[in-house]
């Protein structure tokens, strides 16, 4: 899957704002667990989501005369919430993987764990006292 | 072919079922009896539990706990490792309702006899209360929102050691607290004898009772220990073979085998406790991710199809569950210190349609459809959620409805704001962990797999001993029982074993 593609990254800044502000390394990283994930999935899976995301970039041209990737922020999160609620199961499906791909990179980074304030700890209670 | 060896008993699978089976048979090793234990997870040592979310669900989860429905609307998560499921559960410990096992209606099986087994268990596993000074606000707040709103708040006996309140059960223990398998039976079944291998896969059961076992490298960089045993493919004889890798792996293995017996019931019946998990949002941070985070639960299973349970997960599963995207997820997540959880489990009922199958290449395909029903005790229990949290001081609370924000002006209109229309299939993180069903127990193989001591219909050689026997939901978290009816299906082998020729 091209995971340092323009569509991939304009849905993840979708998904996660904070996305957007990652440097190179940060966005290495992300991509680098995605990765790991799609590479532990079948080839037919890995071939599904590859076309999914091909699907949603040229989708919005027949509504905004526009590739999801070119979309300003505001109608690409309308578009990708309206594909949430799509009335096909198989679509509402494809997104909610792709989300929860996003999901995975940023938030199953230590960094972004931390930053949200996350501060779990293998010696529990006497690592807050 | 790396080799061919026979055995007296071989169990496949060392969660809550395979691990009792195994120590309860291990003292006929000192009379000779050959025993095996095959698990297709790894073994890992202590230093191995890290408590990082994405490397221990990789290490111990099935597909890295991303196993989906066949319409992928729902997630199963299930171990794979030395010592099964009980190594990533919160280490709850019930015993079967009354009313559940009447209804299950299995000859030979009453609730009395699978209660005084249960509770041998419980003592060997050190089931207790936890005590008040090791509870944290995400705990507490529950109990007093839920009292506060009107519910029957009790507290869940764990199994628990020396928990120093890592927060961390469902990645495995990082101080070796939690008292699964791994940790009690297994131990013992080893010192007595029987023979443990790891990274060991059985693909079919032939009918002359040989096991096709693979044994799997040890991948670079995995955690874990290699095999006990050479990579590679492996027959193994066997006078009788029980199994117990729960309630996928079991019902697959039985499915690929093409058993010498008519078994039209085998892989129907699956059901599993739905789950979601909704938050809520305090004004002030709480203590939610250091304690044990399953400590208290409501049970409105008969009533209205839902248990509610205290829960604390990690960030990307959170982030997962909530709906929705975009700067107000972003906002709950970044209020993760002030955030209180609960854990939603819907009463599925063994619904047409909903069984487990295998693909040509023998790869387990779980068909699930939420029905009507399982779908109202969600939204039910959405309520109820939202109602202790509210009660408990939460200012607002992220549940399934439309926008996901309930304010507390909601509060009085939760049969308004939280429907059915919001719950629908891929738009809602539901996972579940308490998977039943595919071999279940009965009378005969028109309406079951097993009898009621595990034992599958014409094969008197063939046992199973987990969670896959059970003919419908258990409303409840299931180990106990798990253990329970192992205890039983181990009982009958000892006493079936001496009229059971060799191969």
């Amino acid at each position: 899957m091209p995971l340092s593609s323009p569509v991939f990254r304009a849905i993840a800044t979708c998904v996660v704002p904070e996305a957007a502000r990652l440097d190179a390394a940060q966005w290495g990283e992300m991509e680098a667990i995605v990765a790991r994930a799609v590479a532990a999935r079948s080839r037919a899976v890995q071939r599904q989501l590859a076309l999914f995301l091909a699907v949603l970039e040229w989708l919005p041209l027949l509504r905004y005369a526009s590739r999801l990737s070119r979309l300003d922020p505001v109608r690409r999160a309308t578009f990708l919430n309206r594909l949430q609620r799509a009335p096909v199961l198989l679509l509402r499906r494809g997104f909610w993987g792709l989300r929860t791909l996003v999901l995975m990179g940023y938030y199953g980074r230590s960094a972004a764990a931390a930053e949200v304030g996350y501060r779990a700890d293998a010696r529990g209670w006497e690592a807050r006292r | 072919m790396s080799g061919s060896q026979s055995y007296d008993v071989v169990v496949i699978g060392s969660g809550a079922g395979g691990g009792s089976v195994a120590q309860e048979l291990a003292p006929l090793v000192r009379d000779g009896v050959r025993i095996l234990l095959l698990e297709k997870g790894p073994r890992l040592v202590d230093q191995d539990f890290s408590g990082r979310e994405l490397e221990m669900a990789d290490a111990l989860y099935q597909d890295g706990g991303a196993f989906l429905t066949h319409d992928g609307t729902m997630t199963l998560a299930f171990a794979s490792a030395y010592g099964g499921s009980t190594v990533v559960y919160t280490g709850t410990s019930l015993t079967a309702p009354q009313r559940v096992i009447r209804a299950w209606s299995v000859p030979g099986l009453e609730h009395a006899d699978l209660t005084r087994r249960s509770a041998k268990y419980a003592e060997q596993n050190n089931v207790h209360a936890l005590d008040d000074a090791l509870i944290n606000d995400n705990n507490r707040l529950f109990v007093e929102g839920g009292r506060r709103a009107g519910y029957l708040v009790e507290q869940f006996p764990v199994n628990v050691k020396g928990c120093r309140g890592s927060s961390l059960c469902n990645l495995g223990c990082p101080n070796q607290a939690k008292q699964g398998t791994n940790r009690v039976q297994l131990p013992r079944a080893e010192r007595a004898g029987v023979e443990v291998v790891t990274r060991a896969e059985v693909l079919r059961i032939a009918p002359d009772r040989t096991l096709h076992v693979r044994v799997a490298e040890r991948p670079a960089g995995a955690k874990g220990g290699p095999s006990e045993w050479q990579p590679g493919d492996h027959r193994v004889q066997a006078r009788m073979v029980v199994c117990a890798g729960g309630a996928i792996g079991s019902t697959a293995l039985l499915l690929r085998s093409r058993l010498p017996a008519r078994l039209p019931r085998l892989g129907e019946g699956f059901t599993c406790h739905p789950a979601l998990i909704v938050v809520a949002e305090h004004p002030h941070p709480i203590t939610n991710d250091v304690g044990h985070p399953k400590s208290y639960y409501v049970d409105h299973a008969e009533s209205e199809r839902f248990v509610l349970e205290t829960c604390m997960y990690f960030p990307f599963v959170t982030a997962k569950s909530l709906t929705g995207f975009g700067a107000a997820h972003s906002a709950i997540m970044r209020a993760f210190p002030r955030l209180q959880m609960i854990l939603i489990l819907a009463c599925d009922h063994a619904a047409p349609g909903n069984r487990i199958a295998v693909t040509r290449a023998g790869t387990p395909v779980v068909h699930y459809r939420f029905t009507p029903d399982t779908i109202d005790g969600l939204v039910r229990g959405a309520r109820a959620a939202a109602r202790i949290f509210f009660a408990a001081g939460a200012r607002r609370v992220h549940a399934p409805a439309d926008p996901p924000l309930l304010e507390r002006a909601d509060a009085g209109r939760l049969e308004e704001r939280v429907t059915a229309r919001h719950f629908r299939p891929g738009v809602l993180g539901v996972s579940a962990a308490h998977l039943m069903g595919g071999c279940g127990m009965g009378r005969t193989a028109a309406d079951s797999v097993t009898d009621a001591w595990g034992r599958v219909h014409g094969l008197p050689w063939l046992r199973v001993a987990d969670a896959s026997l059970f003919p419908d939901s258990l409303e409840i978290n299931p180990y106990l029982t798990i253990m329970g009816l192992a205890d039983r299906v181990a009982e009958g082998t000892r006493r079936d074993l001496g009229g059971i020729p060799g191969v």
